[in-house]
């Protein structure tokens, strides 16, 4: 493969090269399909039984989702075959998006701290199960007027 | 492993594509650069408000009705239909691109074929979740579920979702319609008397986007 003068950009049509591959797609299918499938069976049936490990699983979620995103971009949208130049003008600017995630959920956690720390009717609210409330006579889901439509 | 290119090749040097692709393929990845940062946009301000409040709805309980199984407690197998639905129509859609590259016009049909039928299948699917969950008292403005430790739920649940998975549907339908005006073109016998598919990898790319969203949407709104 040392040599590729030929650009794409006259025409895939003399498709010499470009004889695509078709087992790299299944492959990348298979690789999808198992982590999703993963995914799914920790959902389901693992995670609800240990609210202690919530933030373990929803580390191992973003591990899943990253990989999916990785082969959906580079094997499918075809972009780990294309020239560096090209990957780094797309993955350069998606990196922005580890700063905005960590500084945008860090802002909303403080906020929370902040708001249970001096709105204490906020947090009273916030903290009482709907059961209690429903004391009154009222029923659960027609707790809400505007719910009934 | 990015594509081996001759030492002393001049990409700047004028009359080749630098980045050696067609233009309009590479103006689509900056359009769905750009698309990228609106639904991540979306998604972090749902995060933000997610970790700014003391509860949240558990996705188990709100997302576990399957069509036609009455009140059976089926936590996320119905995402993971739709989930399949979507993942497959984008290996249908890489196969039609592939049948592109070597000018077969009969099983880019086929493969775009079934790539809209994905896609409006998964289109079904959301119209039914969308209905059900409204039917159950949610949509923008209300919420019937309550958080996951029993405590009164704010509405920014059901807003944030209907609102992202709104968006998305959306994408999901301009997909198909895409797909189809492409299938049209094909069928017609445009891109043969233009002599290359690119028209359909431009397309391709749009609809494993669309594909890669629906990743994220799923891991935040049914996973977290």
């Amino acid at each position: 493969m040392a040599h590729h003068e030929h650009t794409h950009t006259e025409a895939h049509g003399n498709g010499e090269k470009h004889s695509f591959d078709t087992k790299a797609i299944w492959r990348t299918f298979w690789i999808l399909l198992v982590i999703t499938c993963i995914e799914l069976i920790i959902g389901m049936f693992i995670a609800p039984h240990y609210h202690s490990m919530k933030l373990m699983f929803n580390i191992l979620y973003i591990i899943f989702t990253g990989a999916k995103a990785f082969y959906i971009i580079a094997e499918f949208m075809h972009l780990r075959h294309e020239i560096k130049n090209m990957i780094m003008t797309i993955a350069v600017p998606a990196l922005l998006f580890v700063w905005f995630i960590a500084a945008f959920l860090w802002d909303g956690n403080s906020y929370k701290n902040l708001r249970n720390t001096y709105d204490p009717h906020h947090k009273e609210a916030t903290s009482t199960p709907v059961e209690k409330k429903a004391a009154h006579g009222e029923h659960g889901a027609e707790a809400k007027p505007e719910a009934v439509h | 492993m990015a594509q081996a290119v001759p030492a002393n090749q001049k990409w700047w040097g004028g009359g080749r594509s630098p980045f050696n692709v067609e233009y309009g393929k590479l103006m689509m990845w900056y359009f769905l650069m750009s698309d990228a940062f609106t639904f991540g946009a979306f998604l972090i301000a749902y995060g933000t408000v997610r970790f700014s409040s003391n509860g949240w709805p558990d996705p188990n309980v709100v997302f576990s009705s399957f069509p036609g199984m009455g009140h059976a407690h089926m936590p996320l197998v119905f995402v993971s239909v739709m989930t399949f639905i979507l993942i497959m129509s984008s290996v249908t859609m890489v196969l039609a691109v592939g049948a592109g590259h070597s000018n077969d016009r009969k099983s880019v049909l086929k493969w775009l074929g079934w790539t809209i039928v994905g896609g409006a299948a998964f289109l079904g699917c959301q119209a039914w979740e969308w209905t059900h969950l409204y039917h159950q008292g949610a949509w923008w403005g209300m919420n019937p579920f309550v958080n996951a430790d029993g405590t009164e739920a704010s509405t920014n649940f059901t807003n944030f979702f209907f609102t992202i998975t709104g968006f998305h549907g959306f994408h999901v339908f301009s997909g198909v319609i895409i797909n189809i005006i492409m299938f049209i073109m094909t069928y017609k016998g445009v891109f043969d008397r233009r002599g290359h598919y690119l028209m359909i990898e431009k397309a391709g790319l749009y609809w494993h986007f669309v594909d890669l969203v629906w990743v994220f949407v799923f891991t935040c709104f049914y996973l977290f």
